[in-house]
């Protein structure tokens, strides 16, 4: 194939995505469709201008067009994801959760409306098929943020698939892009997850106990990784392994492959995310399975790696946010309306500051998930900036947790309210590390 | 565009205030925490050398307390006047809070004749070094209850009444007054009025003796049959009960942030010394591994600083919003009640961390651990910011949520 026809080919997936936001009758639900409009008329504008170049490789960090201010403000298209995923949350997930998290798997039929809301096309590049122009870690956070806030557990089984394809994007060589990618786009990605965990103390992604040896073409896997979100049903996983004298590396490997032993696995909270062990005896796969290929092998390749540790902290950390602000919606009516001793409780300040404080750590973990994320998109390091957002959101994401149930006393231990399941879901910020990465 | 780094003309001011904060401030930090109630008059060379620059546009400090105001939102994202003077606060005060309060012309009472004052005062009082008083012996955080009493007589206002706690009360060419024009109007009736030091009626009758920030001055004043122009009443003098406090109130919205750099400044003191002296130690602060298999001195340094910079861009998110016309009186609260906090946990942690070098005078630490303390208090305390944000949250008012 020549170039124009691929950039061609190209250009009509990218539009083919921005379409399919445009178009979704969830956009229509939420009366967005005219910003769906206006963003399909510039990504049609962007994708006319973009194909008279040459088609570019796969950015590796996006190109730098910012202002250089300190900047809070959203792009108009992360604002208008963000308000259609917070309708998704609030109007589709929130009220599936319960059930979901009985259940140990997500509704049916979520996957379908998660991809018809087009979050993988937004992690995506238009030169790859996606509907964006360049792949932002702000954006990806975002999603993260909201989707937790309609339910962390159905938001880890969304993006689990996400993140196993935003690592291909960053750091997958041509063949694997080419040949998981499009697929991933058009279909919605159902059967990816990414597996860094492992199940004792001290874990630490940077030194998996999970090994990989390299023996003639192939590589030897051994290990156990656990929190694997949809375990029963991904056909692909990206696991992280130690490769003697390289460090740790990605290695695709299908399920199918022989030695790869899946369990369910059933945990404290984010059961609706499906969660299984990954048993890896002596598991042969081809070189080729390394993420980017044969330049995985280089000493170098190990930043890429340490790069996805900080954004896997990114991704924990809004999922902190995204539950931590839906405790906090919750409980402000809730002791606005419960009444004790002749008043609501919210008039009493040992109710009223532990909800001010509330809002005081969720704001404080946010400015701290924002800066590591948006210094991701600049190009800037952010190992620091990403370990402390992890250090803040561990300690405080739980406080608001046992204060959540806290604030609704007796109410708060019952399965009635959902304060319990938060409570259950935000221990795992903190234990978290790895599998999900923006 | 999300982005929270500091734009590049911030960096190279955080640059030049922490040379002044190192350079003008820690040499001279010593003497006049023990030497209480002296006038620091290196302070007097660097007045003049803000004004040098601030002449040639470069300020340090950011243009000092007159910058801060609410702007009128664009499309443009703005750094400008409040973010500046913050990031320029947290470097002088890294260097010592107490000097820093004690700069000529940034008192607080500026700040307010910035907020409320009308075009023809600001002219008038430019360049004049004002106090603020509000706090009296019986009316701290509850300011509504303040019982000093302003009268109008012919042209002038007659002040009476007793004020506590006037940071740089001493030192300043004049302070504002709150005072009550009818105190069976509650809040509305509250407004402020510049008097001049050597008007007749107003006397500082104490200096306090204090736990910190003892090169600031903290004074007592009483007011007799105070006269001043009726022109000095700042902004106007109608009673609106519907606006309420709205007035003075403001201020506190562009100066509570400030007092957040204030917090972060000596933090990041405290944190970058206790690192240098553990260091020596053999303590190293890596931000890889599991924090639960680092030591216990490690994980304290590395969750102080999470802490600390959740203080800092709490500090920068109020400032920005302020500079770019979005309404931030909650989280001008929020950025002052959780920097001023973790401020004083981490000092005092440090001097703990530290042992007998962070206990003793012959160092820095102890003396942060104390300065820290008032900035939980004065702008309102930790109770009051957290009373604000609880009421805003939960859509109370203050006669429901007390």
């Amino acid at each position: 194939m020549d170039n124009e026809k691929i950039i061609s080919e190209v250009m009509g997936g990218g539009l083919r995505a921005l379409n399919k936001l445009a178009g979704s009758p969830l956009v229509e639900r939420f009366g967005l469709h005219d910003r769906a409009r206006q963003l399909v008329y510039e990504g049609a504008k962007r994708a006319a201008e973009t194909a008279k170049r040459l088609a570019p490789k796969a950015p590796r960090r996006a190109a730098s067009g910012r202002s250089h201010k300190f900047d809070l403000r959203l792009t108009e298209e992360q604002q208008l994801m963000r308000d259609t995923l917070r309708r998704f949350a609030d109007e589709v997930m929130q009220p599936a959760a319960r059930e979901a998290d009985d259940h140990l798997a997500p509704p049916e039929g979520f996957f379908e409306a998660c991809s018809d809301l087009g979050a993988i096309s937004m992690a995506v590049p238009e030169v790859l098929g996606g509907a964006t122009e360049r792949v932002s870690a702000v954006s990806q956070m975002l999603i993260a943020e909201d989707l937790a806030r309609g339910d962390m557990g159905l938001a880890y089984a969304a993006l689990s698939p996400l993140s196993f394809v935003t690592a291909l994007v960053h750091w997958g060589d041509e063949r694997q892009q080419t040949a998981l990618l499009r697929s991933f786009v058009d279909k919605g990605p159902i059967g990816a997850s990414v597996a860094v965990m492992e199940p004792h103390p001290f874990f630490d992604p940077a030194a998996p106990r999970t090994t990989a040896k390299k023996k003639g073409s192939e590589l030897v896997l051994t290990g156990e990784k656990s929190m694997v979100a949809l375990a029963r049903h991904a056909k692909w996983f990206l696991v992280a392994a130690e490769l003697p004298k390289l460090g740790p590396r990605f290695i695709l490997i299908e399920r199918e492959t022989e030695g790869v032993e899946v369990s369910d696995e059933t945990a404290m909270g984010l059961g609706s995310a499906g969660l299984g062990r990954l048993r890896l005896n002596k598991v042969r796969v081809s070189i080729d399975a390394l993420l980017g290929g044969e330049s995985a092998l280089q000493p170098d390749a190990r930043a890429a790696y340490h790069d996805a540790i900080n954004r896997s902290r990114i991704a924990w950390g809004a999922m902190a946010l995204g539950t931590s602000q839906a405790l906090l919606d919750y409980v402000i009516p809730y002791c606005n309306d419960r009444v004790a001793f002749g008043e609501p409780i919210s008039h009493r300040q040992a109710v009223a500051f532990m909800i001010a404080n509330i809002a005081i750590e969720l704001e404080s973990m946010r400015m701290l998930v924002y800066r590591a994320a948006g210094r991701v998109d600049a190009g800037l390091p952010c190992t620091r900036e990403a370990y402390l957002a992890r250090t803040l959101c561990s300690d405080k994401a739980m406080e608001i947790g046992t204060n959540g149930v806290q604030l609704l006393g007796g109410a708060g231990f019952i399965k009635d309210h959902p304060v319990e399941l938060w409570y259950r879901q935000l221990r795992s910020i903190g234990v978290m590390d790895g599998n999900l990465l923006v | 565009m999300i982005y929270l780094e500091l734009p590049k003309n911030l960096r190279v001011l955080a640059n030049q205030a922490h040379q002044i904060g190192k350079n003008v401030f820690r040499p001279i930090s010593q003497k006049y925490d023990e030497a209480e109630h002296d006038y620091p008059k290196e302070l007097d060379m660097l007045a003049a050398l803000l004004d040098g620059l601030d002449a040639g546009g470069g300020r340090p400090d950011g243009g000092g307390v007159a910058g801060l105001k609410q702007k009128r939102g664009g499309d443009e994202v703005n750094n400008g006047a409040n973010m500046a003077t913050c990031v320029g606060l947290t470097e002088l005060c890294w260097g010592d809070v107490g000097l820093a309060l004690s700069i000529p012309r940034q008192g607080l009472g500026n700040a307010a004749i910035s907020a409320v004052a009308s075009a023809e005062q600001k002219k008038r009082f430019e360049g004049l070094w004002a106090a603020m008083a509000i706090t009296e012996p019986g009316a701290g955080s509850d300011s509504a209850n303040i019982r000093t009493t302003a009268r109008l007589d012919g042209d002038e206002w007659v002040l009476n009444g007793e004020k506590i706690y006037v940071t740089a009360g001493s030192r300043a060419d004049a302070v504002v007054v709150w005072a009550t024009l009818d105190r069976n109007l509650g809040r509305a009736a509250i407004k402020s009025f510049v008097v001049p030091h050597g008007t007749p009626g107003m006397e500082v009758v104490r200096l306090d003796r204090k736990l910190g920030i003892r090169a600031s001055d903290t004074a007592s004043i009483t007011l007799i049959d105070c006269r001043i122009p009726k022109e000095n009443l700042l902004g106007n003098e109608d009673i609106d009960t519907k606006e309420g406090f709205g007035g003075v109130m403001q201020t506190f919205d562009n100066t509570r942030p400030t007092v957040a750099a204030m917090a972060v400044g000596v933090a990041r003191a405290a944190l970058d010394h206790a690192r240098e002296l553990l260091s020596k130690e053999g303590i190293e602060v890596r931000y890889r591994g599991s924090i639960h298999s680092k030591s216990a001195v490690e994980a304290e340094l590395i969750r102080m600083e999470a802490e600390w910079e959740a203080g800092r861009l709490l500090m920068l998110k109020a400032s920005w919003m302020a500079d770019n016309g979005i309404p931030n009186s909650m989280e001008a609260s929020m950025s002052k009640a959780k920097a001023a906090r973790v401020a004083n946990e981490i000092t005092l942690r440090c001097v703990e961390l530290c042992g007998g070098e962070g206990y003793s005078q012959r160092g820095l630490l102890e003396k942060w651990a104390r300065d820290s303390k008032i900035l939980d208090i004065f702008e309102g305390t930790q109770q009051i910011q957290l009373l604000i944000i609880a009421r805003r949250l939960l859509g109370k008012r203050s006669a429901e949520l007390r």
